[in-house]
């Protein structure tokens, strides 16, 4: 009797329970997303793909996110099993790497956890994500952001970084707070001048177990930024500076760092410019003294020049050097109307942009500790990067539609890829991307490129077709081909096929073939993908 | 006995566990994210409205090539699109640093009239739960997730502003 009590209070309070819970239940939402990259790789080593003795490697992660009202939680559970070719080898097992929650109240927001956040351009702090790249500095800690006012937006946080499946020993904190005048004075709500001011701080504290080197434990870093505007013009720029800040990255010098970019910009009906520079001296900002490479970065110091996505535009990707580089990047977009004896019938895009790097001057200092003195009006005489694009856009009528490109490159691979002694690589590149719409549904898309270089691996050709029946399959093939390779042996062809099918946000898609290190771009998107031979299987979903 | 209490519980937990799937019936509502507008003012994904009728928001970058073709092929006929059915377009740039000052010149050079706003920290995108641009959304008046897509193919704007008709009533 009394058993049969219990079991009727216990089922009595959870029915209770339960319609409180549907309750809450009914105003939370679940939601997250998937994505599996997997790889079967056989042995290739005419290309240089490294034998793999799992033969079958695989990265997996989802997201969960919770939202109820002005409360959001969520996880991500990452799974390497082992890692991708390409991907740093610490990231090998499975498990809960990102999990936070989010109240909002009114004007204060407060995340527990994991965060990502970035202060002005970057420059001093951001932590992101690339997953594609195994690039992950999350924080892990508290971070706050208030808007007591209009107009007004403080950011806190502390906290330390995400590193593979740990964090990394280094605690960092920041302040940022930015500023609108036209909402903070109703007067200026009008003006056709508008301004943005910005400033954070950033410090790093890590215990100094160094037996003979006095190093700094804590190390700060400041930055001012400023956004103006005037109808269609704007300028914005931000200046950093960090203390001494030895490091490895650095050979252990006490010489403070600075960066410093400014951007102009012009956007009017069918035409955008913009003008941008950058300094950057001394400039890694980690979160622990030894990391190199991708690790602990706490700030982000991005490359001027163009992104580029073309298969053989990406043989030589330009990266940003943080111990020193200057240079600048103009742009344009220009539409020629329809209509016009340029503009045609529909119309017609162009785009240039062109850039150039250069070390920063030098000179040895007075003091060896501070490694070397510099001057802001001295020009490098090491030449980093040059560029220039040109791309023209052309819908010739309703089934054909083209695209035409022409880059120059100049790449200094020993600074940029780290082999001294190599000279400077001269390519040019001709790309024709020709869409042929044959129905509503079906199309066609081939892409012909070439790169000729003296230097380096000498000429390439590429060639790549792909079909496409909306909305869910495309088919695509290409052959990468070397040759032009002074080494017989070494003119390659990567031949490669891919089959792809998406329903909604869900999307697999399976390919076999060689691939050359670089940025992958097929059916419509983007991702690194090293040196191998085999099949690869990828799907993505959103649920 | 012990049969029973654990039917009980086992029952009880069912109907807790099948609890989240009634709920995602409903499409995900649109959460009140901070983005920025291409002139740099705090702007809440809230007020991302359209007076009843549907919203497409779409998120590319200036980098990727599909999205580009996407938005111009939509643009085509985006004054048509309004026309019949008053659907309206936000697009969302994940441009990070490196290429967000360039969203406005670029877009102004392609004669987009969209409403673009940056998500330059992705708090958006992950928010949306979006993997990789393009990644589309159809959102009702009442601002939830009709249907997205992601990837671009010529002739899936076709099928989009098919989509906008049905949610508009047309």
């Amino acid at each position: 009797m009394i058993r049969k009590l219990i079991i009727f209070c216990l089922a009595g309070s959870g029915l209770m329970g339960n319609s409180l819970f549907a309750q809450i239940l009914n105003n939370t939402g679940v939601h997250g997303n998937f994505e599996l990259n997997a790889q079967y790789y056989d042995p290739d080593s005419a290309i240089g793909a490294p034998v793999v003795p799992e033969k079958m490697l695989s990265n997996g992660f989802a997201n969960i996110l919770i939202t109820n009202g002005r409360f959001t939680a969520g996880i991500r559970y990452e799974s390497y099993l082992n890692a991708l070719q390409g991907f740093d080898p610490r990231y090998t097992g499975s498990g809960i790497t990102y999990r936070y929650a989010t109240y909002t109240s009114d004007e204060l927001e407060v995340t527990v956890g994991n965060f990502y956040d970035q202060f002005g351009n970057g420059l001093v702090f951001r932590s992101y994500e690339e997953r594609s790249l195994g690039y992950d500095n999350a924080m892990d800690g508290i971070r706050l952001r208030y808007n007591p006012l209009a107009g007004v937006y403080l950011k806190g946080f502390i906290g330390k970084q995400r590193s593979y499946f740990s964090v990394g020993p280094g605690i960092v904190r920041g302040i940022d707070g930015e500023f609108n005048t036209a909402e903070i004075f109703k007067s200026l709500a009008d003006k056709k001048t508008r301004v943005i001011l910005g400033g954070s701080f950033v410090s790093k504290f890590q215990k100094d177990d160094d037996p003979l080197l006095n190093l700094p434990e804590n190390v700060g870093a400041y930055a001012a930024r400023i956004n103006l505007l005037h109808g269609g013009f704007s300028i914005n720029a931000e200046y950093a500076y960090k203390y001494n800040d030895p490091s490895t990255v650095n050979n252990l010098i006490y010489k403070y760092g600075d960066a410093i970019y400014v951007q102009l910009a012009y956007a009017a009906k069918g035409l955008g410019l913009t003008l941008s520079g950058k300094r950057i001296d001394n400039m890694n900002f980690r979160s622990d003294r030894s990391a190199a490479v991708q690790d602990l970065n706490i700030n982000f110091l991005p490359a001027l020049p163009k992104t580029q996505t073309y298969r053989l535009a990406t043989v030589y990707p330009y990266a940003t050097q943080p111990n020193g580089e200057e240079g600048i990047n103009a742009e344009l977009f220009y539409t020629f109307k329809a209509k016009t004896p340029l503009g045609g019938r529909y119309g017609t895009g162009i785009s240039i942009n062109t850039s150039a790097i250069n070390s920063i001057f030098t000179s040895p200092a007075s003091n060896d500790t501070l490694g070397y003195e510099t001057d802001y009006l001295k020009l490098g005489d090491v030449t980093y990067y040059r560029d220039l694009n040109v791309e023209i856009t052309k819908k010739v009528n309703q089934s054909w539609k083209l695209i035409l490109t022409y880059i120059f490159q100049e790449y200094n691979k020993d600074v940029v890829e780290g082999k001294p002694g190599v000279q400077n690589v001269h390519a040019h590149i001709g790309i024709a991307d020709i869409t042929y719409k044959i129905n509503t549904k079906n199309s066609i898309r081939a892409e012909l490129q070439h790169l000729a270089t003296k230097q380096d691996h000498q000429d390439w050709a590429m060639a790549m077709l792909e079909y496409t029946i909306s909305p869910h399959w495309f088919f695509s093939v290409y052959d990468e081909y070397n040759y032009g390779n002074e080494i017989k042996d070494d003119r390659i062809h990567f031949l490669n096929a891919a089959l792809g099918y998406t329903r909604k946000a869900n999307r697999i898609t399976l390919g076999y073939g060689r691939q050359r290190a670089g940025l992958l771009c097929v059916g419509g998107v983007c991702r690194f993908v090293p040196a191998s031979n085999g099949v690869t299987l990828s799907i993505t979903s959103t649920f | 006995m012990k049969n029973v209490f654990l039917l009980i519980s086992a029952s009880l937990l069912l109907i807790f566990i099948s609890q989240p799937l009634w709920a995602q019936e409903k499409g995900q509502k649109i959460p009140s994210i901070k983005v920025k507008t291409l002139n740099g003012q705090m702007f809440d994904t809230d007020s991302i409205v359209n007076d009843g009728k549907p919203i497409i928001i779409s998120f590319w970058a200036t980098w990727c090539k599909p999205c580009v073709t996407e938005l111009n092929a939509i643009a085509e006929n985006y004054a048509e699109w309004q026309e019949q059915t008053g659907v309206r377009l936000v697009a969302i740039s994940i441009d990070d640093a490196r290429t967000a000052g360039s969203v406005k010149p670029f877009a102004s050079g392609k004669n987009w009239e969209y409403d673009i706003y940056l998500d330059t920290n992705g708090d958006f995108k992950r928010a949306m739960n979006v993997n990789t641009v393009p990644h589309t959304f159809l959102i009702s008046s009442s601002r939830e997730v009709i249907s997205q897509h992601t990837t671009f193919a010529p002739g899936d704007e076709e099928k989009l502003f098919e989509e906008v008709k049905k949610a508009a009533g047309k």
